[in-house]
């Protein structure tokens, strides 16, 4: 004990100086470095959508050609891909917003039985690996043949309908804990005052509270429409003959990706970054608001 | 009054309702048929009968005990290093991120928005026997010309390190965030000074450990990784663990641990892609013979019986750490 009580009071040790060369100079370093690797693969994908490949593998690094840019979509089955895609993650995400929101506000401001054997529920579809979940969803539409309250060519064959159910259930789980995260510390007396001055819960839901939650809302679909449009595993699973984008990237990666699927890649990944950055600047603008008071 | 209390009381059933019923009809109920369709015989050709043929769990477990043993190990290695990667990580932005807080975070979950095959795929480029990585070391000489990364376990341990690092890093950071600066300089004024000897201790057997496994899974053999693993660890343990750190930041920070370790070990158990594009067919997961089985073989049963024994496996792993590390609020 004495030796370190002596380390503690004697700023000038080579203990505490070598810490703070370590705090100085190691760790920014390391920060730099596990954020390269982390980005790294990002880049290679952006700078290889501007590749001048030769046939048809994009694996090295030819010299530079803006043709996949200027024709984004020109490869067969592309554009079909990412046409479903978009519309797979829009329907997903609007009705995984919807349902997932709803059971949120339910476990947030409400007392209930069958409290727990909800967060079960709701905790046990991001527990389960992927694979699982589309292994299940898939038997469940094979053995759903000539069961008599599933009409017929509902569920089989696979078509964009089973990727659309099969995406709404793995995003609603995302959408209630995320939601439920941006409710936690909600100001309720701003409720109660509204309810005080004669607001039904109709009008203090949407004056009140729905603005309120917006952005936690807001942030969960952008949450579930990403890992829609990323989805490969569960989509392989449940997609039958139709193509989205990630499956056509795995069919194309063994005989060769195109460069285009680079430059899809790209686009989205932008777009993502700028939607992040907008709600971002949208949220410091509302809690600023927030902080300079109520409006005259 | 009487009206307001039954909306209060029916509230909250009517907004779980579409939502649960949802998660009831696509994911519990498939967990049951999936379960009844491991009890099937016959052939796509044919048909499938329900037999109740319970053999297909000792049969499979036998035959494929290999692959869901290498599951685990790859996916608790990959756990394990996104920890040794992530913790520091996390420290760094919690405790001296400053102003660029928000921006490290961004870049930490920057990935994300970029397809997951896509990335997998760069680091195929990265990887590749004569690429930008290889490449310089062995024109120096310091790597010999037939050293490669891509197709060994290697590339696959550490691609699904990279997938879900930032899985293990936010929790992480959030959990570290939280964490009353006050707290560390009480423990300082209390004495809580440098951690040694058992630092330097804790720290070589840590590292050394980490070092014969990571060096035996990925077929470097276990000195060749243990030495430096624990020398390492040791110097790691010696100048930067200190009481403070111990025996406040490290017990504050288990929910996160806790949280972190479960979103990367579940989905890295589960995952063939890596396995798939960065490995070699001798470093093959469970989920590339459960997609196989069932996409390209149609052996529907089999199948099935593997992916429940999967799922399975990891609520039971699931329920006892949490039991171990316990948080009560799972989600």
């Amino acid at each position: 004990m004495a030796t370190a009580a002596v380390a503690v009071a004697r700023p000038n040790s080579i203990g505490s100086r070598l810490r703070g060369a370590v705090d100085k100079y190691l760790l920014p370093l390391y920060v730099f470095g596990v954020t390269v690797y982390l980005i790294l693969p990002v880049a290679i994908m952006i700078i290889f959508s501007f590749n001048d490949p030769v046939g048809r593998s994009n694996l090295n690094w030819r010299g530079f050609s803006l043709d996949a840019w200027l024709n984004p979509l020109g490869r067969p089955g592309l554009a079909e891909a990412v046409g479903n895609s978009l519309v797979i993650a829009f329907i997903s995400t609007i009705v995984a917003t919807m349902l997932g929101t709803l059971i949120a506000l339910a476990l947030v401001r409400y007392q209930f039985k069958g409290r727990s054997a909800t967060n079960l529920l709701i905790f046990l579809p991001m527990s389960t690996p992927e694979i699982v979940l589309g292994a299940s969803l898939l038997t469940t539409f094979i053995a759903s043949v000539g069961l008599p309250f599933v009409p017929e060519g509902a569920v089989y064959p696979l078509s964009i309908r089973t990727i659309i159910i099969a995406h709404i259930m793995f995003n609603i789980s995302f959408v209630v804990v995320t939601v439920k995260a941006r409710m936690q510390g909600f100001p309720r007396h701003l409720e109660e005052a509204a309810m005080d001055l004669g607001a039904n819960e109709w009008t203090t839901f949407w004056k009140v509270t729905f603005p309120l939650i917006l952005p936690g809302i807001m942030a969960a679909a952008l949450l579930a429409f990403s890992l829609s449009i990323d989805d490969y595993v569960i989509t392989s699973f449940t997609a039958g003959t139709t193509q989205t984008f990630p499956l056509f990237i795995y069919a194309s990666q063994l005989r060769g990706i195109p460069v285009q699927v680079n430059v899809i890649g790209t686009m989205i990944f932008a777009t993502a970054v700028g939607l992040v950055v907008l709600s971002t600047l949208w949220q410091r603008r509302v809690a600023a608001r927030e902080l300079a008071g109520p409006r005259a | 009054m009487r009206r307001s209390i039954n909306f209060r009381t029916i509230a909250p059933y009517a907004l779980l309702a579409p939502g649960l019923l949802w998660l009831a009809v696509f994911y519990v109920y498939p967990a049951i048929q999936m379960f009844l369709v491991s009890l099937w015989t016959g052939n796509i050709q044919d048909g499938f009968t329900q037999t109740w043929n319970w053999g297909v769990y000792p049969q499979a477990l036998t035959e494929y005990w290999p692959w869901i043993a290498r599951s685990i190990v790859y996916g608790g290695l990959a756990t394990i290093l996104a920890f040794a990667l992530g913790f520091p990580l996390a420290y760094a932005i919690a405790f001296r991120g400053g102003r660029y807080k928000n921006l490290l975070l961004f870049l930490v979950i920057a990935p994300f928005f970029t397809s997951f095959l896509l990335r997998t795929i760069s680091w195929k480029i990265i990887l590749a026997d004569d690429g930008f990585l290889l490449a310089p070391f062995k024109a120096l000489g310091i790597l010999p010309e037939d050293f490669r990364l891509l197709a060994t376990p290697a590339a696959v341990v550490f691609g699904i390190t990279y997938n879900f690092l930032p899985f293990m890093t936010l929790p992480l950071y959030v959990a570290l965030e939280k964490i009353d600066k006050r707290l560390l300089e009480a423990a300082e004024d209390l004495y809580a000074g440098p951690w040694r000897p058992q630092g330097t201790i804790a720290g070589a057997i840590l590292g050394g450990a980490l070092g014969v496994v990571v060096g035996v899974v990925m077929e470097y053999g276990p000195l060749s990784l243990g030495i430096p693993g624990a020398v390492i660890g040791a110097l790691v343990g010696t100048f930067l663990v200190s009481q403070a750190f111990v025996r406040v930041t490290l017990p504050l920070a288990v929910p996160g641990i806790f949280a972190g370790s479960l979103l990367t070990f579940i989905p890295a158990v589960g995952d063939y892609i890596n396995a798939e594009l960065l490995g070699n067919p001798q470093s093959l997961m469970i989920g590339n013979v459960i997609q196989a089985r069932y996409l390209k073989v149609t052996d529907y049963p089999t199948a099935s019986a593997l992916s429940f024994i999967l799922m399975l496996a990891i609520l039971i792993g699931v329920l006892i750490y949490t039991r171990l590390l316990g948080t009560e609020d799972l989600t």
